[in-house]
């Protein structure tokens, strides 16, 4: 059980005053629904309200059960009937936290996240998660306060244009004008970020909107003429695809984090189990194919392995599903799979042919693609037409038998970062979920923990957001209270958000943090390495050699366990020590060598054929076999 | 790199055209005009854009356009098949020894005289792009003091309507 705190309790006595009071919430009492991205299909009859109060209705009809945020003057007005409503509010200490905790709710849960900042420094600081959320293709409404309307424009005090500002890092947004379209804007906001291919979706509200006196009715009608996402793939398509899959000699499925938010990954693996295509999961896509299947060979890119870049790079048909070509999957994209026929999966038709010429285009959600390309495989099959796959699978072995993932133990003794990351997902397990930070821990961790299930993996993908983790991490644990939640961060990482264990200490949020303190900006460290002559500027964080900060002494101070690991021997009984810890955040300081890099890897700009198994170590392909 | 005409059908809304725009300047593409105005149904704007782009850019552009939630269709106009015109004002020298001289050439191009000043005429010609610049270069040699053009407006020539489709009435 969760160790409870004033503030989960006061949030308790709210939550059954709200509902034994018969004044407040008449109509919105039975008016949730188990899908937020649609209005609530009971009404509630027109009722006075404020602006504010109809923002609260509003989120109360969208069935948001919490949201993420700091108060301020602008947004001062909503907060008043959020404190009497059902919905839990989770003060953060930055407006960053915020953002990431909505993120990390989003994808763990599938629901939307939603965060709340006031305007101006309120709204700026929503910047780097909304980015991160657009880059990730993440469900997130980010709700902002704004000065009133007869101010806007005439930087007044805390204004921000922030409409302005995330034009280009949000799938649409919107100013309120009037308080009357307070629950419309909010019904489509849901349902922009929720439907298509997700993302954040921004509703700015001046305060004098959200003082002025409306009425709130429910369902409102949305009016979104311009919006019509394809969910369903053309037929014609489909079996041009089938008819490609049945021929090929050496076809890989190449899956992106879309089967992940399609909630496609049964159907992925029967797709693959009747086709027997090998499959790559991108760092997206982790969990969306077990790790552990046979037909699994790894993550492609940058670091992928071997057999995963290969794979891709020697194919005669890539079939992608929901992946989007990105730049650390291809590498030099002239030299990238130059043998490959494309199959391009995607419900954004803009990703198809962005960036790699296709030849059979399909438009779609990737449940129903597969749903459709398995029973166009099962047709071509019936019909006598397969390929065999023997030579192909022969030499991806192969190669997966010679490189596999691995490791060498530092030669000065200290602690392996890799070995430390490997024992915490044997020990841990297949059903928590971990979430990383960006850099080497975080290829570490998509590299050695194994997953198995859908919805285990977050990260910062496409952004690469440095302090995604522990406030992602709380928004994870908070959408799934009952499973095991680890942060697996780095030092540098760790110190731009750890604030919010703050908040998880108060909240009664208990996740566990594995920092990676190898003292340094490890993979920036590690560039400066291979490509500037070991020359260290600026990436020696002091973590280590001054051990400031102290993170046993830090996490105390946030109200969370410390506990610190120094040696392979302690490993096992450390995590172990913080899997017993139920009622309140554990961080554990895992102070491991600065030398260990991350491999295999294909440089920023070189061809995937040019990737290095180790430092010095080329693989040695047999051309003559394909 | 070729010219292309793009007809874009947005909500009638107020920072459209900033996501329009604003989409072009993103990914590297300069406007060579733009113009806006309201279309037979007051709740859709009309925005004519053209490019100079190669065409496979462009249709990156174009999908990223249809992704704007404001963005209601977008057509791109054969220039065979279609009528575009552009508006210029231009201020031209013109004393007595002049003007009949100028006159000449503004009835050459069928344009007219808007206003009259003592040593200047001003001029309202209505075109294709070719044809103003052609009119520009003859008037050039009086003496241009002031010019202004407005962006171009293209329409598909026959019967066919790209304003009627059921999104559209929607909107």
């Amino acid at each position: 059980m969760t160790r409870p705190t004033p503030e989960t309790l006061a949030h308790t006595a709210r939550r059954a005053r709200a509902a034994a009071d018969p004044t407040l919430d008449v109509d919105q009492a039975g008016t949730r629904t188990a899908t937020p991205a649609t209005p609530a299909v009971r009404p509630a009859a027109a009722t006075q309200v404020s602006g504010a109060g109809s923002l609260v209705r509003s989120l109360e009809a969208l069935d948001v059960d919490v949201v993420f945020g700091i108060p301020g003057g602008a947004i001062l007005p909503a907060y008043d009937p959020l404190y009497d409503s059902t919905v839990r509010h989770i003060l953060v200490r930055h407006e960053q936290g915020a953002g990431h905790a909505a993120t990390g709710y989003a994808q763990a849960t599938g629901k939307v996240g939603v965060c709340i900042a006031t305007s101006g420094p309120g709204a700026t600081n929503l910047v780097t998660p909304i980015a991160d959320a657009y880059m990730d293709s993440v469900a997130m409404v980010a709700i902002t306060g704004q000065v009133a309307r007869p101010s806007i424009g005439t930087d007044a005090f805390q204004e921000a244009d922030i409409q302005g500002i995330t034009l280009p890092i949000t799938k649409h947004n919107f100013l309120v004008q009037n308080a009357e379209e307070i629950p419309r804007v909010l019904a489509e906001a849901f349902h922009l970020a929720s439907s298509g291919r997700p993302g954040p979706v921004l509703v700015d509200i001046p305060k004098d909107v959200l003082q002025a006196p409306t009425t709130f009715s429910w369902p409102p009608t949305l009016d979104l003429p311009g919006y019509r996402p394809t969910l369903h793939p053309h037929g014609k398509q489909i079996r041009e695809a089938a008819r490609l899959m049945a021929g090929a000699r050496r076809p890989v499925l190449y899956v992106g984090g879309g089967v992940l938010k399609a909630g496609a990954t049964d159907g992925l693996r029967r797709l693959a189990e009747l086709t027997g295509i090998p499959v790559v999961t991108t760092l997206m896509a982790l969990g969306a194919f077990p790790d552990s299947h046979q037909q699994h060979l790894g993550m492609p890119g940058m670091h992928g392995t071997v057999a995963a870049v290969y794979g891709l790079q020697k194919a005669d048909l890539i079939v992608a599903l929901g992946a989007r070509f990105d730049d650390r999957v291809t590498g030099k994209l002239d030299s990238f799979a130059p043998d490959a026929a494309v199959v391009h999966a995607d419900i954004d038709p803009a990703e198809i042919g962005k960036n790699r010429h296709v030849d059979v285009p399909i438009v779609g959600d990737a449940k129903h693609v597969i749903d459709e390309l398995i029973v166009a495989v099962s047709a071509e099959r019936s019909g006598g037409r397969t390929a065999d796959l023997g030579d192909w699978w022969t030499q991806l072995n192969d190669l997966r038998d010679r490189y596999p993932l691995g490791y060498d133990e530092p030669s000065d003794g200290t602690l392996s970062p890799q070995y430390v990351i490997k024992r915490l997902g044997e020990i841990v397990g297949p059903d928590a979920i971990f979430v990383a930070g960006v850099g080497q821990h975080q290829m570490w961790a998509s590299q050695f923990i194994s997953y198995e299930k859908p919805h285990t993996w977050l990260n910062s993908g496409g952004l690469g957001t440095m302090g995604y983790a522990v406030p992602a991490a709380m928004g994870a644990k908070v959408g799934k209270p009952d499973t095991v939640v680890w942060a697996v961060d780095g030092d540098g990482c760790f110190q731009m958000t750890n604030q919010e264990l703050a908040t998880c200490a108060l909240e009664g949020i208990p996740v566990k943090i594995a920092v990676i303190n190898n003292g340094n900006l490890g993979m920036v460290r590690q560039w400066q390495t291979l490509f500037y002559n070991e020359r260290y500027s600026n990436t020696e964080l002091g973590t280590h050699k001054h051990r400031i900060p102290d993170f046993v002494k830090l996490a105390e101070a946030l109200g969370c366990v410390g506990l610190r690991c120094e040696n392979a021997a302690d490993v096992d009984k450390t995590i172990a020590a913080a899997m017993e810890i139920n009622d309140a955040p554990v961080v554990i300081d895992f102070v491991v060598g600065k030398d260990a890099m991350v491999w295999p890897m294909v440089a920023a700009g070189t061809s995937n054929d040019e990737i290095m198994f180790a430092r010095g170590v080329r693989p040695v392909f047999d051309e003559d076999d394909i | 790199m070729t010219m292309h005409t793009l007809s874009v059908l947005v909500e009638n809304k107020p920072g459209v055209l900033a996501r329009v725009s604003g989409l072009f300047s993103r990914r590297g593409f300069n406007i060579d005009s733009l113009a806006v105005g309201e279309t037979e149904n007051p709740d859709v704007s009309r925005i004519t854009i053209v490019v100079n782009a190669e065409s496979s850019p462009l249709e990156q552009v174009t999908k990223q356009l249809n992704k704007l939630v404001n963005v209601l269709k977008i057509v791109e106009l054969d220039p065979q098949v279609s009528v575009a015109r552009e508006l210029l004002l231009v201020k031209v020298r013109a004393d007595r020894a002049a003007r009949s001289q100028v006159l000449e050439t503004v009835n050459l191009f069928r344009a007219r005289v808007v206003d009259v000043a003592p040593d200047t005429l001003t001029i309202e010609a209505t075109g294709t792009p070719d044809k103003l610049d052609a009119l520009l270069r003859d008037l050039e040699s009086f003496g241009i003091k002031e010019m202004v053009q407005s962006g171009l407006v293209a329409i598909g020539r026959g019967s066919r309507s790209i304003t009627a489709g059921p999104a559209l009435r929607a909107a």
